[in-house]
This record gives structure tokens, sequence and C-alpha cells, in this order.
């Protein structure tokens, strides 16, 4: 095939730089807009940020609680969603009692019901961790439930003619089976754990960098304040390419259409 | 040989029926039959003739509404190891590597692990997939996945496979050498073979019975000996007697289609 084009190949990582070219123009241009400047100070005025944080003693005591409440509401929410899920799957009474539930208090955004947990548990860190718990076991338990739900009767069928009995099937095929189901919950509920950042540490956190989004708001102090909220979009990404390695590791097999 | 007359499968009077939303679907109609020891079944007839029903109540995977299914005389209950059965959909696990998924069921028997990789490998070899043992089945064809899941069943020594259309998804030169293969690994290690297929060709070229099936209820409308001596080679495609049995086995199934479009 002499015809093939033989055009500019641009490699993944001088796209990224394209990219994050493109956002730096367009952010300068917000930074200088008559309307947006106020909001979108330049890189210039956002990196020494960091520095006035950390000088006022906030800024690693912002991250670490904040990463603290992520941590363990996920890890509360991961661990308690995988034995429900299963029980759905496998117990339809418990899927038809838990699941509309869950279903309704989802779509609730967590903002609404924060304070019914702050009445319930106080202020500080415990409600922001049971609020992000919550959160994430929710879409964790369902999408877990799902996955089982949807794995392929025949290698069921297959497993039980080759002699597997209920026990071999869960062990040896349902658990296997399953776990793409749970890389993709992590993921989700990583996602969820963040983005009730912001409504659990409005429950009276004394650190975290939701609750300093809000109070840098409140006092119109637009650089650090966009530092902060640029922070979270990069605790997202370490955390998106954290899952990806482990997705890469245990779920090799899988088929990718 | 002393075995070749008993029965090793029996058949009595299997009825089924399915609760539908518009009422009750009768799928097998009072199926009778007998399937001697190391006999090669075909089963032929239109979609919707209640064949895969039949082989999933052999298998042990439906149960008859009435009626029941007999191994060396003993009533079947539930699913056995010594009823294999391969899928038309392969059904191979794929998280674990060929030799993995052909070991299955051995490790489910609890068979030494150093054993069992040995038979995996007799089998995998068989079956002419020597040099993909680690392979995942994403990185297999469709005639390889097929033959993997050929391999699987053997390994545990069923007495009976069940085949549901096996190489019903394969091309058709794909389709032709993976007969070759069932049958030779057949002629070395001879199972009783109960085979549903809707091609015609491959089941006069694999069966030394054809059951032919009618449409809703299933029942067995006719069943032609097959009287082409083994070993049988795809040569026998031109062989006059086969055409008379494929003239005579199309022209029933092609009646039963009609009435199925009716």
């Amino acid at each position: 095939m002499k015809k093939k084009k033989k055009g500019l190949v641009i490699s993944n990582k001088v796209w990224l730089l394209i990219s994050l070219g493109a956002a730096l123009v367009l952010w300068y241009l917000l930074s200088i807009g008559s309307k947006t400047h106020r909001s979108f100070p330049f890189v210039d005025k956002v990196i020494p940020a960091v520095k006035t944080m950390i000088d006022r003693g906030a800024f690693w005591a912002d991250i670490s609680n904040s990463l603290l409440c992520v941590f363990a509401g996920f890890s509360l929410g991961f661990a308690t969603s995988l034995p429900i899920a299963f029980l759905m799957a496998w117990y339809t009474p418990i899927q038809k009692i838990i699941e509309p539930w869950i279903n309704f208090i989802r779509n609730i955004p967590a903002l609404g019901y924060a304070p019914l947990i702050v009445i319930t548990f106080g202020v500080g860190a415990k409600p922001a961790i049971i609020l992000i718990w919550i959160c994430t076991f929710m879409t964790m338990s369902i999408t877990i439930y799902q996955g089982i739900k949807n794995i392929d009767t025949t290698i069921l069928k297959a497993a039980r003619v080759l002699g597997a009995n209920d026990f071999h099937i869960f062990v040896k095929v349902i658990c296997p089976a399953t776990v793409p189901f749970i890389i993709t919950a992590v993921r989700l509920g990583l996602s969820a754990a963040l983005t009730t950042l912001l409504a659990a540490e409005s429950t009276g956190a004394q650190n975290g960098i939701g609750m300093r989004i809000r109070s840098l708001a409140t006092a119109f102090d637009a650089p650090p304040m966009l530092m902060y909220i640029i922070l979270l979009g990069i605790i997202g990404l370490i955390l998106v390419k954290f899952v990806d390695i482990i997705e890469r590791k245990l779920t090799g097999w899988q088929e990718k259409i | 040989m002393a075995g070749e007359n008993l029965i090793k499968l029996k058949i009595d009077n299997v009825y089924k029926e399915y609760e539908g939303r518009n009422g009750k679907t009768v799928a097998l109609n009072g199926v009778n039959l007998d399937i001697k020891e190391n006999e090669f079944i075909c089963v032929v007839g239109p979609s919707g003739c209640g064949k895969s029903t039949l082989l999933n109540i052999i298998a042990g995977l439906l149960e008859p509404t009435s009626g029941d299914v007999y191994l060396d005389g003993k009533k079947i209950e539930g699913t056995g190891v010594e009823r294999g059965v391969v899928f038309q959909g392969y059904a191979l696990f794929p998280w674990r590597t060929v030799l993995k998924n052909v070991m299955f069921g051995l490790e489910i028997k609890k068979i030494p692990k150093a054993e069992a990789e040995q038979i995996a490998r007799k089998y995998i070899k068989a079956v002419g997939l020597e040099g993909f043992e680690n392979a995942y089945p994403k990185e297999l064809s469709g005639g390889m996945r097929q033959r993997v899941a050929i391999a699987r069943a053997y390994a545990v020594n069923p007495e009976v496979l069940l085949l549901d259309e096996p190489f019903g998804a394969l091309d058709a030169q794909t389709r032709v050498q993976l007969q070759t293969e069932l049958l030779n690994t057949w002629e070395h290690e001879k199972k009783t073979c109960f085979f549903i297929t809707h091609d015609v060709d491959e089941a006069i070229i694999l069966a030394q019975r054809v059951i032919i099936m009618s449409a809703r209820p299933g029942r067995i409308k006719k069943i032609v000996d097959i009287d082409i001596p083994y070993p049988r080679t795809q040569a026998i495609k031109s062989d006059p007697r086969f055409l008379e049995l494929k003239t005579e086995i199309w022209n029933e199934v092609y009646q039963e289609f009609l009435e199925v479009r009716k």
C-alpha cells in the first residue's frame, strides 16, 4: 500500500502540549476581559497563591484534610457497597427492598441533605466522611450490582456443566467476571467523592479544599480560589491515572470494542 | 464391541412447556429417543422446534414439565460432569488463558495441578492449539475459541457430549475444518455425541443417525440412518448416497420450515 498518507504524525505528548497551550490562551483572554478578569486572574497571580496559602498555614492542612475525607469516605463506601451489591444480585428480596431507595437518594444533591448529617453527627470531619460514604456507596453499589446482573449467563451454565457448585460459581466465575465492573465503580466512586467534597465540607470543617474555596469566595480573593479549583482538578486527574494503572493490571484479558 | 448396543441415553416421553405472556407454549411434545453408547446423533430442525430445549434438558440445565431422561438407566437430576456441553457462543472464561480454561473442570474435580495441566495440554494439542496455551480468548479467532471449548469439554472426560450448534457462528471453511477435527477426536476417543445443527451437510457428515424434528410443538418427525462408513471426509459430499440422504433430509426439514412460516 503505497498510497497511504504520510501526513504529519503528532505524538500524544505533543497533543497534550497543544491542548495545554490552547487552554492557556483562553485563560489569558479571560484574564484581560473586562467582565471576567476579576474571577480569572492569570497564571502569574495564581501560582504565587500557593505560597500565600502555605504562608497562611492553610495549604497542606487543606489538602490533607480533604484527602483524608475523600479516602475515608470512599473506603467505607467501597467496603459496604461490595457486599450489598452481591447480596442484591444473589437475593431478589434484598434488591427489591434496597434498590429503589438507592436510586431515590442518589438523585438528591448531597448538599441538600448535608444539614441532616450535621444535625445528627455534629460538625467536623465525621459528617464530611459520612456524607462522602453515602454518595460513593450509592454510586458503587448500583454499578457493581448492574455488572453482576449483566454477567453472560452462558458462562455460568458452562461452569455448571463442568461440575461447579454455587460456591465455585461465586469464587471462580462471578468474582473474576465482576472485576471490570468493580473498577468502573471505583472510577465513578472516586469521582463522586470529589464532587461531594464541597457539600461535605460545608458541614463546618476547619480545613479542606472545599471549605477553603467557599471562604475565599466570600472574601473575593480570586487567585487562591482559582488555584484551589485547579488543584481539585489535578487531584481528580491523578486518581483517574491511578485507576487506569490498576485496570490495566487486572483486566488486560478484557475484550475492548 | 460389547457395549456397542447398550442404551446410553434414554429420552422418555419428554414434554416441556413455557409460561409466556401469551399463555402456554409447548416446546416439546412427547419426545422419545434411545441413544446407544458412543453413538453420534445429529438433530436438525427449523428454529423454534425445541432442539436446544431438548439439549438443555439432557444437560440438566432445564427441567422437563413431564417425562424423564435416563443415563445408563438412571434418571438424571440437574447437571453432571458425565454430560459435557459445547455451546454455540463458546462460553469461555475471558479472564482465563486457554490452558486455564481447559483446566477449569479439572480444578473443580480437585485433580492435582500438575496432573490437571498434563491432561489439559493433551487436549489442547488434540484440538491443534499447541503454542496458544497462554493466550487469552480475546486473542483467538472464533474457530480457535470453539476448539478451546471442545478441549475443555473433553478434558473432564464426559461420557456424553452435548453440542448446541457449536459451529453455527463460524465461516464455512472453519466449519468444515472443525467438523473433520471433531470426527477425528471422536474416532480416537469415542463418546456419545448429541449434536444440534441446522446444516444438513454437517449432520450427514458427522452422524450415524440424523433426527429430524418438527416445529411447534417439537416432536421427532423422522430418524434417518446414515449408512456411509467411517472414517468420513468432506469428499463424501459428492457420493451419490450422500446426495440421496441430503435430498431426503432436506425435504423433510423444508416442509417443517414452511410450517413455521405459516
